[in-house]
């Protein structure tokens, strides 16, 4: 059974996923992840009785890899870290973003 | 230059000094120039490096002898990291990312002598079935520019179509290598899960993600994807697997058993796609193998597992788009008005669409009724293989349930967009070896490619290559190429 999705639930959703939408885009997901999930109905005609959720780990058709060892190994260059941050204090090493705490 | 036979035999011609590898770059450089504009299929060039490569070939043909793919031009999917070249994924939001590093595929390339020629058309984060999608704009089917070249590889697959490059690269979570590669009239190929390592690819749904290659023959694709091929530390999920070790001089063994999941043909596909695959089902018979039915899971259901479960991982993968640390970032007074704004401006209406399905799947009180359901679903579609391959070798079934469709035709109606998928998508849930291969045309106007897929058991890329190979012998479809305005 699909439950219905209203545009409230598409609010709460866009919220979750941190999208912005207006009462139009929140009208027109509603309407196309409804007929999405009708559509996904298709869920209900196969037989699941005893099959086992984890078994579908698509990893487990591969040969287990090794776990590595666990040794320091080089990583990214601080000049590379940083060559695409859209703010960053370089010379501390930080990434710069609005205010977390307060207003 | 007269075309070479493969891409191999252009490498040979290149390191016997035949043709120089500079020639050869400046060719495709040439007609990408006279021929793109319509097409579309590179998002951005990367001449200086292609031809310093090539240069450096030519200077000293001796050091690159022994190399795979010395002095061969390949394309590469715009959401594969090449380190300092702005790799966009189709997406505003990276639409000046210049990655600090390469992925592991592209290291492998280099070493293997190739030349890179530049980055291709996709759907955002590879999201879709048709190259419409990305923020760029469409790439567009060399056959028909009025279609669609299919996607997400969309350009990756024209390009090769074109004649741009012989050789490229593309990923596919559910059939974005092979429906485009069937669209286009080529060869590509999906490999086994965990075949070829991840690093470096921008991730969509990191348990169905696999890199892979095109050509327009069977050989090349082979020889591209053993050049790619193997453990890297770097992807977790990249197995230790025994090398593919094939060569085209091996026949198919006589008896070959290759199962059809005939039940799920009887509906929605197109009237010359049953007719062409019915054709290269002939074919294969008359070259030794045996036909059977098989059973497999209704497709239907298939689509909503993978599109639950890919938009599910998609929804997590792609948080860290969140303004932060690269790419595009929309300004705010607080850090979560910023992620928000960044998010919103960064992303185009299907990958919004996707995120939200996904979420949605994951969240409280729907995970149960849908993820976890899909899921077993999943599990479900992996045994229903593996009894399939208990009794046949190979299965078989046609890429897309149709030739190319018109830009614009479904980019209002997902669902249909998604049905694209039924063929394919299943594999990707399985993490099978699967490759399309050109069988043949649609009857009318303008003359479309068919696609025949040929579906193996993990591991066993050896086998599936074997019968592509015998197949395209036998009918010889990639010497048709499309005529370019």
């Amino acid at each position: 059974m699909t439950p219905l999705i209203t545009r409230a639930d598409a609010a709460r959703i866009a919220a979750l996923a941190k999208l912005e939408m207006s009462d139009a885009e929140l009208e027109r997901a509603a309407r196309e992840l409804c007929a999405i999930l009708e559509h996904f109905a298709a869920l209900d005609a196969i037989d699941l009785s005893g099959v086992d959720a984890a078994a579908s780990d698509a990893s487990a058709a591969a040969p287990a890899p090794a776990l590595r060892a666990d040794e320091p190994a080089p990583s990214l260059a601080p000049s590379d870290t940083f060559a695409n941050a859209p703010d960053a204090d370089r010379a501390a090493g930080l990434f710069r973003v609005p205010r977390v705490l307060g207003s | 230059m007269s075309a070479p036979e493969s891409a191999v035999a252009l490498r040979d011609r290149i390191l016997s000094g035949d043709v120089s590898a500079a020639e050869v770059c400046r060719d495709a450089f040439a007609r990408i120039d006279a021929h793109d504009a319509g097409i579309h299929a590179f998002q951005s060039l990367m001449r200086e490096r292609a031809m310093a490569r090539a240069d450096a070939i030519d200077r000293d043909p001796a050091q690159f002898t022994g190399r795979a793919l010395a002095g061969v031009p390949v394309a590469i999917k715009d959401n594969i990291a090449t380190r300092g070249h702005v790799t966009t994924a189709g997406s505003n939001v990276l639409a000046t990312f210049a990655p600090p590093y390469d992925a592991h595929v592209i290291e492998r390339l280099d070493a293997a002598g190739a030349v890179l020629m530049g980055k291709t058309t996709l759907d955002e984060f590879a999201m879709g079935s048709s190259t419409e999608h990305s923020a760029f704009g469409p790439a567009r089917n060399p056959w028909s520019l009025e279609h669609t070249p299919g996607g997400s590889s969309g350009g990756s697959a024209a390009a090769v179509a074109a004649g741009f490059a012989p050789l490229a690269l593309g990923s596919d979570t559910g059939g974005s290598i092979r429906q485009p590669a069937a669209l286009c009239g080529i060869a590509g190929m999906k490999p086994t899960y965990g075949r070829v390592s991840r690093y470096g690819l921008f991730a969509f749904a990191s348990s169905l993600d696999q890199i892979g290659p095109f050509a327009r023959r069977v050989r090349d694709a082979a020889a591209l994807l053993e050049a790619i091929a193997g453990r890297d530390a770097r992807d977790a999920t990249s197995a230790d697997a025994p090398p593919i070790a094939w060569t085209p001089e091996t026949p198919m063994p006589a008896g070959t058993r290759i199962g059809v999941p005939r039940a799920e043909l009887a509906t929605g596909v197109d009237g010359d796609v049953l007719a062409a695959f019915d054709a290269a089902l002939a074919v294969l018979r008359d070259r030794g193998a045996v036909i059977v039915d098989v059973a497999l899971p209704s497709a239907d259901a298939a689509i909503a597992a993978y599109y639950l479960i890919a938009t599910a991982e998609a929804s997590s993968n792609l948080a860290r788009y969140d303004g932060v640390r690269y790419g595009a970032r929309a300004g705010a007074g607080t850090l979560d008005a910023m992620y928000t704004r960044t998010r919103t401006a960064g992303f185009g209406d299907e990958v919004k669409r996707r995120i939200m399905l996904g979420t949605y799947a994951l969240s409280a009180g729907y995970c149960d009724a849908f993820y976890l359901k899909a899921m077993k679903v999943r599990a479900a579609i992996r045994q229903a293989f593996a009894r399939a391959f208990a009794s046949v070798d190979l299965i078989a079934m046609p890429t897309s349930p149709t030739p190319a469709f018109r830009i614009g035709e479904r980019a209002g109606d997902p669902v249909q967009m998604y049905r694209a998928d039924v063929f394919t998508v299943s594999v990707n849930l399985a993490g099978l070896p699967a490759i399309s291969v050109p069988c043949g045309f649609s009857r009318g106007a303008p003359r479309l490619p068919i696609g025949l897929q040929l579906i193996g058991k993990a591991w066993d890329e050896a086998g599936v290559l074997t019968a592509a190979e015998t197949y395209e012998q036998a009918a010889p479809w990639w010497r048709d190429a499309p005529v370019l305005s």
